[in-house]
Protein backbone atom coordinates (compact mmCIF):
# COMPACT_ATOMS: atom_id res chain seq x y z
CA UNK A 1 0.00 0.00 0.00
CA UNK A 2 1.54 3.82 -0.32
CA UNK A 3 0.35 6.61 0.02
CA UNK A 4 0.16 9.45 -2.48
CA UNK A 5 1.18 12.35 -0.76
CA UNK A 6 1.04 16.37 -1.96
CA UNK A 7 3.62 16.81 -3.62
CA UNK A 8 6.54 19.09 -3.79
CA UNK A 9 5.64 21.26 -6.98
CA UNK A 10 9.29 23.71 -6.47
CA UNK A 11 11.20 24.67 -3.53
CA UNK A 12 9.02 27.61 -3.24
CA UNK A 13 5.71 25.55 -2.87
CA UNK A 14 4.12 24.94 0.79
CA UNK A 15 1.11 23.65 0.22
CA UNK A 16 -1.40 23.10 -1.73
CA UNK A 17 -5.52 22.62 -2.76
CA UNK A 18 -7.12 19.66 -4.03
CA UNK A 19 -9.57 21.07 -6.09
CA UNK A 20 -10.27 18.43 -8.82
CA UNK A 21 -10.10 14.23 -8.63
CA UNK A 22 -9.39 12.66 -12.23
CA UNK A 23 -9.79 9.36 -11.44
CA UNK A 24 -11.91 7.26 -8.56
CA UNK A 25 -11.89 5.02 -6.00
CA UNK A 26 -10.86 1.41 -7.92
CA UNK A 27 -9.47 2.81 -10.88
CA UNK A 28 -6.23 1.33 -12.02
CA UNK A 29 -3.18 3.77 -12.62
CA UNK A 30 0.12 3.30 -13.83
CA UNK A 31 3.01 5.64 -13.52
CA UNK A 32 2.59 8.87 -15.41
CA UNK A 33 -0.94 9.08 -15.06
CA UNK A 34 -2.89 12.51 -14.24
CA UNK A 35 -4.77 11.51 -11.38
CA UNK A 36 -5.87 15.18 -9.92
CA UNK A 37 -5.41 18.57 -10.28
CA UNK A 38 -4.16 20.52 -7.37
CA UNK A 39 -3.73 24.91 -7.37
CA UNK A 40 -0.63 26.43 -6.21
CA UNK A 41 0.84 29.25 -6.61
CA UNK A 42 2.12 28.55 -10.17
CA UNK A 43 -1.80 28.00 -11.24
CA UNK A 44 -3.63 24.72 -11.66
CA UNK A 45 -1.30 21.69 -11.76
CA UNK A 46 -1.73 18.21 -13.06
CA UNK A 47 -0.53 16.12 -10.76
CA UNK A 48 0.72 12.48 -11.63
CA UNK A 49 1.47 9.44 -9.96
CA UNK A 50 4.66 7.26 -9.75
CA UNK A 51 2.78 3.99 -8.23
CA UNK A 52 1.65 1.49 -10.20
CA UNK A 53 -1.77 -0.02 -8.34
CA UNK A 54 -5.08 0.80 -7.65
CA UNK A 55 -7.02 3.70 -6.17
CA UNK A 56 -7.91 2.84 -3.15
CA UNK A 57 -9.56 5.56 -1.21
CA UNK A 58 -9.01 9.09 -0.94
CA UNK A 59 -8.12 11.15 2.09
CA UNK A 60 -8.86 14.37 1.77
CA UNK A 61 -11.74 16.78 0.41
CA UNK A 62 -11.58 18.50 -2.61
CA UNK A 63 -11.06 22.26 -2.31
CA UNK A 64 -9.48 21.35 0.80
CA UNK A 65 -5.56 23.13 1.19
CA UNK A 66 -2.79 20.80 2.65
CA UNK A 67 0.66 20.83 3.18
CA UNK A 68 3.15 19.76 0.89
CA UNK A 69 3.94 16.03 2.25
CA UNK A 70 0.02 15.27 3.35
CA UNK A 71 -1.30 11.96 1.90
CA UNK A 72 -3.70 12.82 -0.01
CA UNK A 73 -4.86 9.28 -1.18
CA UNK A 74 -4.29 5.49 -0.54
CA UNK A 75 -3.07 3.16 -3.72
CA UNK A 76 -2.91 -0.26 -3.27
CA UNK A 77 0.16 -1.85 -5.05
CA UNK A 78 0.04 -4.64 -7.58
CA UNK A 79 0.05 -7.88 -5.44
CA UNK A 80 -1.32 -6.57 -2.05
CA UNK A 81 -4.18 -7.97 -0.56
CA UNK A 82 -6.93 -5.17 0.54
CA UNK A 83 -5.52 -2.91 3.16
CA UNK A 84 -6.54 -3.13 6.11
CA UNK A 85 -8.51 -0.62 7.99
CA UNK A 86 -6.28 2.04 9.42
CA UNK A 87 -7.17 1.63 12.42
CA UNK A 88 -9.63 -0.22 14.47
CA UNK A 89 -12.61 1.94 15.42
CA UNK A 90 -15.86 1.32 17.59
CA UNK A 91 -17.99 1.86 14.30
CA UNK A 92 -17.10 -1.57 12.39
CA UNK A 93 -17.85 0.90 8.89
CA UNK A 94 -15.96 4.20 8.41
CA UNK A 95 -16.66 3.97 4.44
CA UNK A 96 -15.14 8.00 3.99
CA UNK A 97 -12.16 8.61 6.33
CA UNK A 98 -10.15 6.85 8.57
CA UNK A 99 -9.45 8.48 11.47
CA UNK A 100 -6.83 10.80 11.19
CA UNK A 101 -3.80 9.49 11.14
CA UNK A 102 -1.00 12.19 12.48
CA UNK A 103 0.13 13.60 9.29
CA UNK A 104 3.98 14.29 8.94
CA UNK A 105 5.12 17.83 10.03
CA UNK A 106 4.93 20.14 6.98
CA UNK A 107 8.28 19.97 5.41
CA UNK A 108 8.45 24.15 4.92
CA UNK A 109 8.35 27.01 7.83
CA UNK A 110 4.79 28.76 7.91
CA UNK A 111 1.87 26.01 7.77
CA UNK A 112 -0.73 27.44 5.73
CA UNK A 113 -3.37 25.62 8.56
CA UNK A 114 -2.29 24.15 11.45
CA UNK A 115 -0.91 20.69 11.59
CA UNK A 116 -3.77 18.34 11.73
CA UNK A 117 -4.91 18.38 15.43
CA UNK A 118 -6.37 15.31 16.28
CA UNK A 119 -8.85 15.56 18.67
CA UNK A 120 -8.99 14.00 21.77
CA UNK A 121 -12.26 11.87 21.86
CA UNK A 122 -13.86 12.07 25.62
CA UNK A 123 -16.87 10.49 24.03
CA UNK A 124 -14.46 7.55 22.36
CA UNK A 125 -15.55 4.33 24.00
CA UNK A 126 -18.85 5.60 25.41
CA UNK A 127 -20.69 6.93 21.97
CA UNK A 128 -19.56 6.14 18.61
CA UNK A 129 -17.05 8.54 17.08
CA UNK A 130 -18.76 10.62 14.43
CA UNK A 131 -17.99 9.85 10.92
CA UNK A 132 -16.26 12.63 9.67
CA UNK A 133 -13.72 13.55 7.09
CA UNK A 134 -10.30 14.60 7.63
CA UNK A 135 -10.82 17.99 6.07
CA UNK A 136 -14.08 18.01 8.26
CA UNK A 137 -12.43 17.20 11.72
CA UNK A 138 -9.71 19.57 10.92
CA UNK A 139 -12.13 22.58 10.43
CA UNK A 140 -14.08 21.60 12.66
CA UNK A 141 -11.43 21.34 15.31
CA UNK A 142 -9.96 24.95 13.88
CA UNK A 143 -13.58 26.74 14.72
CA UNK A 144 -14.38 24.53 18.10
CA UNK A 145 -17.63 22.72 16.76
CA UNK A 146 -18.67 19.73 17.98
CA UNK A 147 -18.53 17.30 15.32
CA UNK A 148 -21.50 15.19 17.23
CA UNK A 149 -23.53 18.35 16.75
CA UNK A 150 -23.70 18.23 13.28
CA UNK A 151 -25.79 16.06 10.50
CA UNK A 152 -23.25 14.87 7.64
CA UNK A 153 -24.11 14.84 4.05
CA UNK A 154 -21.81 12.52 3.09
CA UNK A 155 -22.50 8.87 2.12
CA UNK A 156 -23.50 6.90 5.24
CA UNK A 157 -24.17 10.29 6.73
CA UNK A 158 -20.51 11.26 7.13
CA UNK A 159 -19.87 14.62 7.93
CA UNK A 160 -17.75 16.94 4.79
CA UNK A 161 -16.04 20.05 5.41
CA UNK A 162 -19.35 21.62 3.38
CA UNK A 163 -21.28 20.65 6.65
CA UNK A 164 -19.09 22.31 8.70
CA UNK A 165 -19.01 25.19 6.84
CA UNK A 166 -22.54 25.76 6.77
CA UNK A 167 -22.44 25.09 10.39
CA UNK A 168 -20.11 28.29 10.58
CA UNK A 169 -22.28 30.55 8.49
CA UNK A 170 -20.96 32.51 6.07
CA UNK A 171 -18.64 34.35 7.41
CA UNK A 172 -16.54 32.02 8.47
CA UNK A 173 -13.44 31.83 6.39
CA UNK A 174 -14.12 29.13 3.42
CA UNK A 175 -10.77 27.41 2.84
CA UNK A 176 -9.27 28.73 -0.65
CA UNK A 177 -12.05 27.66 -3.15
CA UNK A 178 -10.73 29.66 -6.18
CA UNK A 179 -11.72 28.28 -9.83
CA UNK A 180 -10.57 25.08 -10.65
CA UNK A 181 -8.11 26.18 -13.62
CA UNK A 182 -6.70 29.64 -14.36
CA UNK A 183 -3.80 31.46 -12.67
CA UNK A 184 -3.85 34.06 -9.74
CA UNK A 185 -1.39 36.34 -10.93
CA UNK A 186 -0.68 37.77 -7.82
CA UNK A 187 -0.47 33.94 -5.84
CA UNK A 188 2.34 33.19 -8.84
CA UNK A 189 4.26 37.16 -7.61
CA UNK A 190 4.07 35.49 -4.69
CA UNK A 191 5.87 32.19 -5.48
CA UNK A 192 8.30 34.29 -8.04
CA UNK A 193 9.29 36.28 -5.12
CA UNK A 194 10.19 33.36 -3.20
CA UNK A 195 11.88 31.87 -5.54
CA UNK A 196 14.03 34.53 -6.35
CA UNK A 197 15.02 35.75 -2.88
CA UNK A 198 16.19 32.54 -1.85
CA UNK A 199 18.42 32.30 -4.98
CA UNK A 200 19.85 35.33 -4.58
CA UNK A 201 20.31 34.81 -0.86
CA UNK A 202 21.99 31.13 -1.36
CA UNK A 203 23.72 30.81 -4.77
CA UNK A 204 26.58 32.94 -5.40
CA UNK A 205 25.66 33.63 -8.99
CA UNK A 206 28.47 34.63 -11.67
CA UNK A 207 27.67 35.83 -15.37
CA UNK A 208 29.25 35.33 -18.62
CA UNK A 209 28.16 36.87 -22.05
CA UNK A 210 28.99 35.36 -25.70
CA UNK A 211 27.46 37.38 -28.82
CA UNK A 212 27.53 35.04 -31.80
CA UNK A 213 27.02 36.22 -35.15
CA UNK A 214 23.54 34.30 -36.24
CA UNK A 215 23.06 35.20 -39.96
CA UNK A 216 23.69 31.98 -41.24
CA UNK A 217 20.73 30.79 -38.64
CA UNK A 218 18.47 32.83 -39.61
CA UNK A 219 18.95 32.44 -43.18
CA UNK A 220 18.57 28.66 -42.85
CA UNK A 221 15.53 28.97 -41.06
CA UNK A 222 13.80 31.22 -43.56
CA UNK A 223 14.28 28.98 -46.02
CA UNK A 224 13.16 26.62 -44.26
CA UNK A 225 10.06 28.07 -43.00
CA UNK A 226 9.57 29.23 -46.60
CA UNK A 227 7.74 26.08 -47.93
CA UNK A 228 5.95 25.41 -45.11
CA UNK A 229 2.73 26.30 -43.12
CA UNK A 230 2.20 28.24 -40.16
CA UNK A 231 1.95 25.37 -37.80
CA UNK A 232 5.47 23.67 -39.20
CA UNK A 233 7.58 26.95 -38.74
CA UNK A 234 10.21 27.11 -35.98
CA UNK A 235 11.54 29.96 -34.20
CA UNK A 236 14.40 31.00 -33.09
CA UNK A 237 13.70 30.05 -29.92
CA UNK A 238 13.44 26.50 -30.37
CA UNK A 239 17.12 26.28 -32.38
CA UNK A 240 18.14 27.86 -28.83
CA UNK A 241 16.47 25.46 -26.82
CA UNK A 242 17.58 22.65 -28.61
CA UNK A 243 21.63 23.94 -28.94
CA UNK A 244 21.28 24.30 -25.06
CA UNK A 245 20.45 21.13 -24.50
CA UNK A 246 22.83 19.33 -26.95
CA UNK A 247 25.72 21.81 -25.25
CA UNK A 248 24.76 20.50 -21.74
CA UNK A 249 25.44 17.36 -22.17
CA UNK A 250 29.15 17.53 -22.30
CA UNK A 251 29.10 19.78 -19.09
CA UNK A 252 27.33 17.80 -16.84
CA UNK A 253 28.12 21.31 -14.12
CA UNK A 254 25.28 22.97 -15.35
CA UNK A 255 22.85 20.50 -15.19
CA UNK A 256 21.59 18.95 -12.04
CA UNK A 257 20.21 20.35 -8.50
CA UNK A 258 22.30 21.77 -5.93
CA UNK A 259 20.14 20.00 -2.44
CA UNK A 260 21.37 19.47 0.69
CA UNK A 261 24.99 20.94 0.03
CA UNK A 262 26.12 18.73 -2.89
CA UNK A 263 25.25 19.59 -6.59
CA UNK A 264 23.85 16.09 -7.82
CA UNK A 265 24.43 16.37 -11.88
CA UNK A 266 21.26 14.96 -14.03
CA UNK A 267 21.75 12.54 -16.77
CA UNK A 268 18.51 13.68 -17.98
CA UNK A 269 17.81 17.07 -19.75
CA UNK A 270 14.77 18.46 -19.00
CA UNK A 271 15.08 22.10 -20.49
CA UNK A 272 12.93 24.66 -18.56
CA UNK A 273 11.51 27.06 -20.98
CA UNK A 274 10.73 30.30 -19.14
CA UNK A 275 7.07 31.91 -20.26
CA UNK A 276 6.07 35.04 -19.39
CA UNK A 277 2.12 35.20 -18.80
CA UNK A 278 -0.09 38.10 -19.70
CA UNK A 279 -0.34 40.54 -17.08
CA UNK A 280 2.75 39.80 -15.12
CA UNK A 281 3.42 36.70 -14.46
CA UNK A 282 6.37 33.97 -15.18
CA UNK A 283 6.61 30.10 -15.37
CA UNK A 284 9.46 28.12 -16.48
CA UNK A 285 8.10 24.33 -17.11
CA UNK A 286 10.12 21.59 -18.49
CA UNK A 287 10.10 20.15 -22.01
CA UNK A 288 11.18 16.65 -20.84
CA UNK A 289 14.24 15.20 -22.96
CA UNK A 290 14.90 18.00 -24.58
CA UNK A 291 17.75 16.68 -25.80
CA UNK A 292 16.13 14.12 -27.49
CA UNK A 293 13.62 16.12 -29.48
CA UNK A 294 14.05 16.51 -33.05
CA UNK A 295 13.63 20.05 -34.37
CA UNK A 296 9.82 19.36 -34.71
CA UNK A 297 8.95 18.00 -31.87
CA UNK A 298 11.15 20.24 -29.61
CA UNK A 299 9.41 23.47 -31.83
CA UNK A 300 5.57 21.46 -30.66
CA UNK A 301 6.45 21.25 -27.28
CA UNK A 302 7.14 24.43 -26.89
CA UNK A 303 3.88 25.20 -28.52
CA UNK A 304 1.93 23.09 -26.34
CA UNK A 305 3.83 24.03 -22.88
CA UNK A 306 3.30 27.72 -23.54
CA UNK A 307 -0.63 26.88 -24.09
CA UNK A 308 -0.71 24.73 -21.55
CA UNK A 309 0.91 27.40 -18.87
CA UNK A 310 -0.77 30.52 -19.89
CA UNK A 311 -4.46 28.89 -19.56
CA UNK A 312 -2.76 27.66 -16.12
CA UNK A 313 -2.48 23.83 -16.94
CA UNK A 314 0.47 22.38 -16.44
CA UNK A 315 1.47 18.81 -15.03
CA UNK A 316 3.67 18.11 -12.03
CA UNK A 317 6.50 16.30 -13.62
CA UNK A 318 6.99 19.86 -15.77
CA UNK A 319 7.16 21.96 -13.02
CA UNK A 320 9.84 20.07 -10.84
CA UNK A 321 11.76 18.39 -13.39
CA UNK A 322 13.69 20.86 -14.80
CA UNK A 323 17.76 20.29 -14.79
CA UNK A 324 18.37 23.91 -16.43
CA UNK A 325 16.45 26.76 -17.76
CA UNK A 326 16.50 28.42 -20.96
CA UNK A 327 14.95 32.25 -21.38
CA UNK A 328 14.16 33.72 -24.88
CA UNK A 329 13.54 37.21 -25.16
CA UNK A 330 12.22 36.34 -29.06
CA UNK A 331 12.21 39.11 -31.43
CA UNK A 332 11.27 41.98 -28.87
CA UNK A 333 12.88 43.45 -26.00
CA UNK A 334 16.41 44.11 -25.68
CA UNK A 335 19.86 42.64 -26.34
CA UNK A 336 20.87 40.74 -23.19
CA UNK A 337 19.47 39.34 -20.46
CA UNK A 338 20.92 37.95 -17.07
CA UNK A 339 19.12 35.60 -15.55
CA UNK A 340 18.45 34.48 -11.70
CA UNK A 341 18.72 31.01 -11.18
CA UNK A 342 16.01 28.82 -10.29
CA UNK A 343 16.58 26.82 -7.44
CA UNK A 344 17.62 24.34 -6.89
CA UNK A 345 19.36 24.34 -10.59
CA UNK A 346 22.38 25.78 -11.19
CA UNK A 347 22.35 27.30 -14.18
CA UNK A 348 19.99 29.75 -16.33
CA UNK A 349 20.80 30.83 -19.98
CA UNK A 350 19.35 34.05 -21.87
CA UNK A 351 18.58 34.58 -25.42
CA UNK A 352 18.86 38.41 -26.44
CA UNK A 353 16.87 39.48 -29.78
CA UNK A 354 18.77 39.16 -32.54
CA UNK A 355 19.94 42.73 -33.76
CA UNK A 356 21.64 43.83 -36.86
CA UNK A 357 25.06 45.17 -35.90
CA UNK A 358 28.45 46.04 -37.70
CA UNK A 359 30.71 43.10 -37.43
CA UNK A 360 33.43 41.75 -38.94
CA UNK A 361 33.84 38.80 -41.52
CA UNK A 362 37.12 37.68 -43.28
CA UNK A 363 38.33 41.30 -42.61
CA UNK A 364 35.72 43.52 -44.31
CA UNK A 365 32.83 44.98 -41.91
CA UNK A 366 28.97 44.42 -42.52
CA UNK A 367 25.72 43.83 -40.84
CA UNK A 368 25.07 41.05 -39.53
CA UNK A 369 22.86 39.14 -37.39
CA UNK A 370 23.85 39.21 -34.18
CA UNK A 371 22.80 37.57 -30.67
CA UNK A 372 23.94 37.35 -26.90
CA UNK A 373 23.91 34.89 -25.08
CA UNK A 374 24.25 35.15 -21.34
CA UNK A 375 24.98 32.46 -18.83
CA UNK A 376 24.06 32.40 -14.82
CA UNK A 377 25.62 29.80 -13.22
CA UNK A 378 26.08 28.79 -9.53
CA UNK A 379 29.68 29.17 -8.04
CA UNK A 380 29.49 26.67 -5.44
CA UNK A 381 29.06 24.32 -8.36
CA UNK A 382 31.09 25.58 -11.70
CA UNK A 383 33.34 28.50 -12.25
CA UNK A 384 34.04 30.72 -14.76
CA UNK A 385 36.22 28.76 -17.30
CA UNK A 386 34.23 26.06 -17.78
CA UNK A 387 30.88 28.49 -17.75
CA UNK A 388 32.61 30.30 -20.58
CA UNK A 389 33.18 26.85 -22.36
CA UNK A 390 29.62 26.02 -22.30
CA UNK A 391 28.67 28.88 -23.33
CA UNK A 392 31.22 29.22 -26.35
CA UNK A 393 29.64 25.69 -27.13
CA UNK A 394 25.95 26.55 -27.28
CA UNK A 395 26.91 29.43 -29.82
CA UNK A 396 28.85 26.79 -32.18
CA UNK A 397 25.91 24.42 -31.86
CA UNK A 398 23.72 27.41 -32.26
CA UNK A 399 25.48 28.78 -35.48
CA UNK A 400 25.19 25.42 -37.41
CA UNK A 401 21.42 24.35 -37.24
CA UNK A 402 21.73 22.12 -40.13
CA UNK A 403 22.87 19.64 -37.16
CA UNK A 404 20.88 20.51 -34.11
CA UNK B 1 -15.94 37.45 -52.57
CA UNK B 2 -15.32 34.40 -50.66
CA UNK B 3 -17.87 35.45 -47.86
CA UNK B 4 -15.41 35.88 -45.18
CA UNK B 5 -15.71 38.81 -42.81
CA UNK B 6 -11.98 39.03 -42.86
CA UNK B 7 -12.23 41.76 -39.56
CA UNK B 8 -13.99 39.61 -37.52
CA UNK B 9 -12.09 37.11 -38.50
CA UNK B 10 -8.58 39.20 -37.51
CA UNK B 11 -10.36 40.30 -34.65
CA UNK B 12 -11.41 36.83 -33.15
CA UNK B 13 -7.69 35.78 -33.68
CA UNK B 14 -6.27 38.55 -31.77
CA UNK B 15 -8.74 38.56 -29.28
CA UNK B 16 -8.04 34.64 -28.96
CA UNK B 17 -4.12 35.17 -28.15
CA UNK B 18 -4.40 38.26 -26.06
CA UNK B 19 -7.90 37.63 -23.99
CA UNK B 20 -7.83 40.47 -21.69
CA UNK B 21 -7.12 43.33 -24.12
CA UNK B 22 -10.00 45.52 -25.44
CA UNK B 23 -9.32 45.95 -28.93
CA UNK B 24 -12.02 48.53 -29.42
CA UNK B 25 -9.17 50.93 -27.83
CA UNK B 26 -5.74 49.79 -30.03
CA UNK B 27 -4.90 52.06 -32.75
CA UNK B 28 -5.25 49.75 -35.97
CA UNK B 29 -2.73 51.20 -37.34
CA UNK B 30 -0.28 50.44 -34.19
CA UNK B 31 2.28 47.69 -34.17
CA UNK B 32 0.66 44.76 -32.72
CA UNK B 33 3.48 43.32 -30.89
CA UNK B 34 4.28 46.98 -28.78
CA UNK B 35 0.84 47.70 -28.44
CA UNK B 36 -0.87 44.15 -26.81
CA UNK B 37 2.60 43.20 -26.23
CA UNK B 38 2.28 40.12 -28.65
CA UNK B 39 5.78 37.37 -28.66
CA UNK B 40 7.01 35.61 -31.33
CA UNK B 41 4.76 32.61 -30.12
CA UNK B 42 1.76 34.49 -29.84
CA UNK B 43 2.48 35.73 -33.46
CA UNK B 44 3.22 32.70 -35.06
CA UNK B 45 0.03 31.71 -33.44
CA UNK B 46 -2.14 33.95 -34.60
CA UNK B 47 -0.68 33.32 -38.11
CA UNK B 48 -1.47 29.94 -37.73
CA UNK B 49 -5.02 30.51 -37.05
CA UNK B 50 -5.54 32.80 -39.78
CA UNK B 51 -4.49 30.89 -42.24
CA UNK B 52 -6.64 27.88 -41.17
CA UNK B 53 -9.35 30.13 -41.10
CA UNK B 54 -9.02 31.94 -44.56
CA UNK B 55 -6.58 29.46 -46.38
CA UNK B 56 -4.20 32.46 -47.42
CA UNK B 57 -0.66 31.29 -47.43
CA UNK B 58 1.53 33.78 -45.47
CA UNK B 59 4.57 33.32 -45.96
CA UNK B 60 7.01 34.58 -43.24
CA UNK B 61 7.99 37.23 -45.82
CA UNK B 62 4.88 38.68 -45.75
CA UNK B 63 4.99 39.20 -42.00
CA UNK B 64 6.16 42.71 -41.89
CA UNK B 65 2.38 43.08 -43.68
CA UNK B 66 1.18 42.02 -40.52
CA UNK B 67 1.84 43.91 -37.94
CA UNK B 68 -1.12 46.09 -37.18
CA UNK B 69 -4.78 44.97 -37.56
CA UNK B 70 -5.42 47.57 -40.20
CA UNK B 71 -2.47 46.11 -42.18
CA UNK B 72 -3.33 42.18 -41.40
CA UNK B 73 -7.01 43.00 -42.86
CA UNK B 74 -5.92 44.63 -45.95
CA UNK B 75 -3.26 42.08 -46.76
CA UNK B 76 -5.83 38.96 -46.04
CA UNK B 77 -8.60 41.09 -48.24
CA UNK B 78 -6.08 41.52 -51.32
CA UNK B 79 -5.77 37.60 -51.29
CA UNK B 80 -8.70 36.65 -51.01
CA UNK B 81 -10.27 39.16 -53.36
Amino acid sequence: MAEFRMPSLGADMEAGTLVEWLVKPGDEVKRGDIIAVVETQKGAIEVETFQIGRIEKFLVDLNTKVPVGTPIAIIQTEGEQAAVPAEPSPSSELPVAPAPEPRPPPLLAVPPVPAVVRAPSPAHGIMPRPIASPAARQLAAQHNVDLSSLTGSGPNGAILAADVERRLGPTAPSPERKRATGLDLAAMRTAIAAAMARSKREIPHYYLEHQIDVSHTEQWLAERNATLPPDSRLLMGALALKAVALAIRRFPAFNGFYRDNRFESSTAVHVGVAISIRGGGLAAPALRDTDQLSLDELMHGMRDLVQRTRAGRIRSSEISDSTVTVSSLGERGVEALYGVIYPPQVAIVGFGKVVTRPWVVDGAIGPRSVITITLAADHRVSDGHAGALFLAEIGKLLQEPEKL
Amino acid sequence: MTGIDVRKTVLEEINNVAPEVDLATVDPAADLREAIDIDSMDFLNLVTALHRRTSVEIPETDYPKLVTISGMIAYLEAKLG
